[in-house]
């Protein structure tokens, strides 16, 4: 991006805006391809030219504005309009911390929106209770008050956050300290009870209730948290507190880290993806060879020549579709891992002319069964876990017996036409390796392929063996996000 | 190029004016149809399937009161179908024609090739029809994902400089810059050169508030509440784990159904019995029935 010195401001703004908003327009761009996200000069421009347009006034216009020219996917959208709120946040006087009362200006907006006048005798000896707060909360939520939710979100903020200045934690730790103190589920709880007295309704009225309630209680947190992150801001500045709340994008979360939350980002993330993955790897095997001359069509096409066969036509090739085997660890430390690959090559089954899985820990099962047709793959997996003869002695991860165990229950199975895909990071736990397995597998199967979740800098530390694997496999591949699977997936049709 | 378009001042204008022809936009939806007029840039539309966008482009397209010229792509898609071809037949026989009237073809070639490739002989195709169009267009490239890499290179020239070169014509400039909108279900990544030259704009599930005034819109007669209940029970069976979520249409004509039921409030068991229309899929429909009899706990 070029300086904002570069551009006279009146030229590419609309009179009124100054260089500060161009300056702060850079700082967000670079901000966001620090997070990942891809930002062309071209489009950079594009945002510029588009802010011309815009009403600067409108923050939700500006904010439309640059991510229809900045952001061109739609999982990078959550990381975009974090940045966004950080980089674009209300500021003013009031949210600068230390300013005392913190919570004067929340709580007059929470008497203007009862339509109490304000007192005369200075604000600061009428204010609410805590009581009183907990029960204006109860209501605007019974309510569906918007406006009174982010009011009484702004009080919450300034009463029990307890933010310091220029003290470098970041927003969770406050917003922790805020919620425990609103107490979300006994509000939830309180609220369902007020329902259940009134009485009325079939459960499915009940369940409807009770979603609007959580719909509700998210605004209010989401409330809480922006309040956290302008005081934040106001505070520290944007640069630093885009630095603490970045967070990866759903591509490049890592799977054997990913939080709670993290995990269903994967979840969403994956569903696009191997309908992404299917249509990539049917199209590579019907353009990859022509087939042989189709003789009628080639006569019917040359009829519009006079005869002439000028375009011969062919028929469509015959692909052969691999057989997968997938050969899963899916003891605790890798099993996000082994879920997320089983998912992928489950759904693409259609790009496979077979796929089975085996599932070990130190003994090792066919899964095949438990997958097929299954809706939710956590489901299926704990009832493998639960189901599945996947313990042999301790449950700890024996990688030379499940071997062994797999070769002689299903050895004689792999054929010419079988890849083998074995997932794990490797972690033997000392026990013996069983490498001669996977040599007699790479002699019978066409390809053998190893997927380890850990960063490459970790393999062959501790008690990974990696690399007593590695010779007798076609390629060992780090599989640590999406976006590797994603590469490996595709380079398997 | 000219601007006769009589302006949309902001965003505001553009989402009443869509309310004006049955198409209720978000800020998001609104603030991007504006902004490509005024940039004269592409838009790339991407959202599930049944969010309404194709149905943007036709709307836009009655909104300014321009005509729709639709290209729907699919594998396969070349220079010919898209752009345009020289009507071959028509030239076989315009070449023949001359033969017999001249009885032995006094004529020049050069005479007969400037001929039979003019104007009357190009078979237009959408692209190049939008790009001479006189009057007002909307160019609605429909699934543009389904098109080969090599195809969207050409789709890239007539969108960033919106001209088309003909070998034996010249080229064609637009004579106007017209609003483009390209949909994509994310069967594909698309190129990053045509994502740079477009505005993103993802179109997902509308919200609660929205939801519901589409359904009132959409199926009039139906009362308030109903309606609400309508929305809920969608958004409450989007958020399960399903094959294939309920889409907007889907919603609709759930609505529907249940008007022409006569079901004034939708308990369990109505709800259950009329599944099969929002959702397709048997396993859905199990799990869906499940969770609505469940009062729900997470």
């Amino acid at each position: 991006m070029p300086e904002g010195e570069d551009f006279p401001p009146g030229m590419l703004l609309p009179a009124g805006s100054s260089a500060g908003l161009l300056a702060t327009l850079a700082d967000f761009v670079g901000e966001l391809r620090s997070a990942g996200i891809p930002v062309s000069l071209t489009e950079n421009l594009d945002a510029i030219e588009a802010l011309r347009h815009v009403p600067l006034g409108e923050r939700d216009a500006v904010k439309y504005a640059l991510a229809a020219t900045l952001v061109k996917a739609d999982s990078h959208w959550r990381v975009f309009e974090t940045i966004f709120e950080v980089f674009f946040a209300y500021r003013g006087e009031q949210y600068r911390l230390g300013h005392e009362p913190g919570d004067e200006e929340g709580e007059e907006l929470v008497d203007a929106l009862l339509g109490v006048p304000r007192g005369d005798a200075g604000g600061g000896m009428e204010a609410l209770s805590a009581e009183q707060l907990a029960e204006l909360l109860l209501a605007a939520l019974r309510d569906g008050d918007r406006a009174m939710l982010d009011a009484l979100a702004r009080v919450a903020v300034a009463r029990y956050a307890g933010m310091e200045p220029g003290r470098p934690v970041g927003g969770t730790y406050y917003l922790y300290r805020t919620l425990r103190q609103l107490d979300p589920d006994a509000l939830l709880a309180r609220l369902l009870d007020e329902q259940a007295a009134v009485g009325g309704g079939d459960e499915l009225d009940q369940r409807l209730v009770r979603e609007e309630y959580e719909r509700r209680l998210e605004a209010l947190r989401k409330a809480v948290e922006a309040e956290i992150r302008r005081r934040l801001v106001a505070d520290r500045g944007p640069e630093a507190v885009a630095r603490s709340v970045r967070r990866p994008l759903p591509e490049d979360i890592e799977f054997m880290h990913a939080s709670r939350e993290e995990l269903a980002a994967l979840r969403k993330a994956i569903a696009p993806l191997t309908r992404k993955l299917a249509v990539r790897l049917a199209r590579k095997r019907r353009r990859g060879r022509r087939g042989p001359l189709d003789f009628r069509a080639t006569v019917r096409k040359s009829l519009s020549a006079g005869g002439v066969p000028v375009e011969p036509v062919f028929r469509p090739p015959h692909p052969s579709k691999p057989e997968i085997f997938v050969v899963a660890d899916i003891s605790g430390s890798v099993a996000a891992f082994a879920r997320f690959t089983l998912q992928l090559v489950y759904s693409l089954s259609s790009q496979f002319s077979r796929v089975r899985a085996f599932a070990f820990i130190d003994g090792v099962d066919e899964v095949t069964d438990y997958l097929k047709g299954a809706e939710d793959m956590g489901a299926a997996i704990q009832r493998i876990n639960a189901e599945a003869d996947v313990i042999w002695v301790d449950g700890h991860s024996d990688y030379g017996h499940a071997l062994e165990a797999f070769w002689d229950r299903f050895g004689a199975e792999v054929r010419a036409r079988t890849t083998v895909l074995v997932l794990g990071d490797a972690r033997n736990n000392y026990h013996a390796s069983g490498a001669w397995v996977l040599a007699e597998l790479s002699r019978r199967a066409r390809s053998v392929y190893w997927l380890d979740p850990e960063p490459r800098s970790y393999w062959d530390t501790g008690d990974s063996i990696l690399a007593q694997y590695a010779p007798h496999c076609d390629g060992v591949y780090e599989c640590r996000n999406l976006a590797q699977l994603e590469r490996f997936v595709e380079q398997l049709g | 190029m000219t601007d006769a378009a009589p302006r949309l001042a902001s965003p505001a204008d553009v989402r009443r004016a869509l309310r004006g022809v049955d198409y209720l936009a978000d800020d998001g939806i609104a603030g991007v149809v504006f902004l490509a007029e005024r940039l004269g840039k592409p838009v790339l539309v991407e959202g599930p399937a049944g969010t309404g966008k194709t149905q943007l482009a036709k709307s836009v397209a009655e909104m300014t009161g321009s005509r729709l010229i639709r290209l729907q792509c699919y594998e396969g898609l070349d220079e010919s179908k898209a752009l345009y071809e020289w009507n071959y037949k028509k030239q076989l026989l315009r070449i023949q024609a001359q033969r017999v009237a001249e009885d032995g073809g006094a004529g020049s070639w050069s005479d007969v090739e400037e001929d039979i490739f003019s104007e009357p002989f190009l078979l237009t195709r959408p692209l190049l029809e939008a790009i001479r169009a006189e009057d007002p267009v909307v160019l609605l490239v429909d699934e543009v994902d389904r098109v080969e890499v090599e195809t969207e290179a050409l789709l890239l020239e007539v969108l960033s400089d919106y001209q088309v070169s003909i070998p034996e014509l010249g080229t064609v400039a637009a004579r106007q810059v017209p609003l483009v909108f390209l949909t994509s279900n994310n069967t594909r990544e698309l190129s990053e050169a045509l994502k740079r030259r477009c505005l993103f704009l993802h179109i997902d599930y509308p919200d609660l508030a929205r939801e519901r005034e589409i359904v009132s819109v959409r199926v009039p007669g139906i009362a308030e509440d109903l309606a609400e209940q309508v929305v809920r029970i969608v958004a409450s069976i989007r958020s399960l784990e399903l094959k294939k979520a309920p889409s907007v249409s889907e919603t609709i004509d759930w609505a529907r159904t249940l008007l022409l039921l006569g079901i004034r409030h939708v308990d369990a068991e109505a709800a259950t019995g009329t599944l099969n229309v929002l959702l397709k899929y048997r396993s859905d429909i199990d799990k869906a029935a499940k969770e609505l009899a469940a009062p729900g706990s997470r």
